[in-house]
């Protein structure tokens, strides 16, 4: 059963490498925004698997609290490109 | 193997190829609206299978792995449409409009929203 | 335990690069998107390093507050940081 969850991390690593290849490459502010939004849902995803691998039930709480306050950063980045902060 | 851990593991290995097919699109797409679509939708159906199969796989150790991952499950629901809806209407207002022009008129009627609302503040200027 | 020092190494590796990008960044606001990727990473760190109280106040102080007292920073100075840059700080480019 461990194994299954070697094989998502494995998959998670994959799909964040990408999103930082697209952070680096990205031609526009909006492209590396993208990126770090996707490697925030990515990030809480990880986290809840590394807690079922370290059968710790209480670690499932930062994976809830960072799931929460992710999403603000991205909206005052994206108030701030839309010029209405 | 039990039953929880049958369908929990599957409900993992699909959850998992959502976000690294999420992640893949966001380094193939080639315009802001789409990475946007592939690296939101994609991951949020994605993240939802994966959290509620980690749930499922654990629901034999203790009940709150369940009530924990569902609360996660509606955080998620909720916070990550409202961070994509501000990013693309933030790209929108700076004019950087998609490269491929809609033959659907009603794919593109914001455009028009938009662009007569500009010339409404140039008029009053 | 060495999928964990496997784990462990790859986000390093992406902690330093990210640091290094933000150093070097002109473009304020992308240096600021570079220190919401460094808090991530460094969120995963603390908790593989099994603190998760550490984790979750990292969580809370560098991926909302920081952020949104840099962008104000930002906001009410200018973007992007050269003196040579002043061409583009009176029409800012389109990105």
């Amino acid at each position: 059963m461990i194994y299954i969850f070697y094989i998502t991390l494995v998959l998670l690593t994959l799909g964040m490498i990408f999103s930082i290849i697209r952070f680096v490459k990205g031609p526009t502010a909006g492209d590396r925004t993208v990126a770090l939004d996707t490697m925030t849902t990515l990030m809480v995803a990880g986290l809840v698997v590394l807690a079922a691998v370290f059968d710790r039930l209480i670690y499932v709480d930062v994976a809830l609290i960072y799931g929460v306050l992710g999403f603000i950063g991205v909206i005052v980045i994206a108030r701030y490109l839309e010029g209405a902060l | 193997m039990s039953l929880y851990e049958i369908i929990g593991g599957l409900l993992s290995i699909i959850g998992a190829s959502f976000l690294f097919l999420g992640g893949l699109g966001i380094y193939r797409m080639p315009d802001v609206y789409n990475r946007l679509q592939a690296g939101t939708k994609a991951t949020t159906l994605g993240a939802m299978s994966l959290i509620l199969g980690v749930g499922v796989v654990k629901m034999e150790d203790h009940w709150s792995w369940i009530v924990k991952a569902i609360i996660i499950i509606v955080f998620i629901a909720i916070s990550n449409p409202i961070s994509s809806h501000a990013l693309s209407r933030a790209m929108y207002h700076r004019k950087k409009f998609p490269i491929i022009k809609s033959s659907d008129k009603n794919m593109d009627a914001y455009r028009e929203v938009f662009e007569k609302q500009e010339r409404e503040k140039e008029e009053k200027k | 335990m060495t999928y964990l020092v496997l784990i462990i190494g790859f986000l390093l590796l992406v902690l330093i690069g990210a640091a290094i990008y933000a150093v070097y960044q002109r473009d304020l606001l992308y240096a600021v998107i570079a220190t919401g990727i460094i808090s991530l990473v460094l969120t995963a760190l603390f908790y593989i390093l099994q603190a998760p109280d550490v984790a979750l106040t990292e969580a809370a102080i560098g991926v909302a507050l920081t952020t949104i007292i840099f962008i104000i920073t930002i906001k009410n100075t200018v973007r992007f940081e050269d003196e040579s840059d002043k061409n583009n700080q009176q029409k800012p480019k389109t990105e």
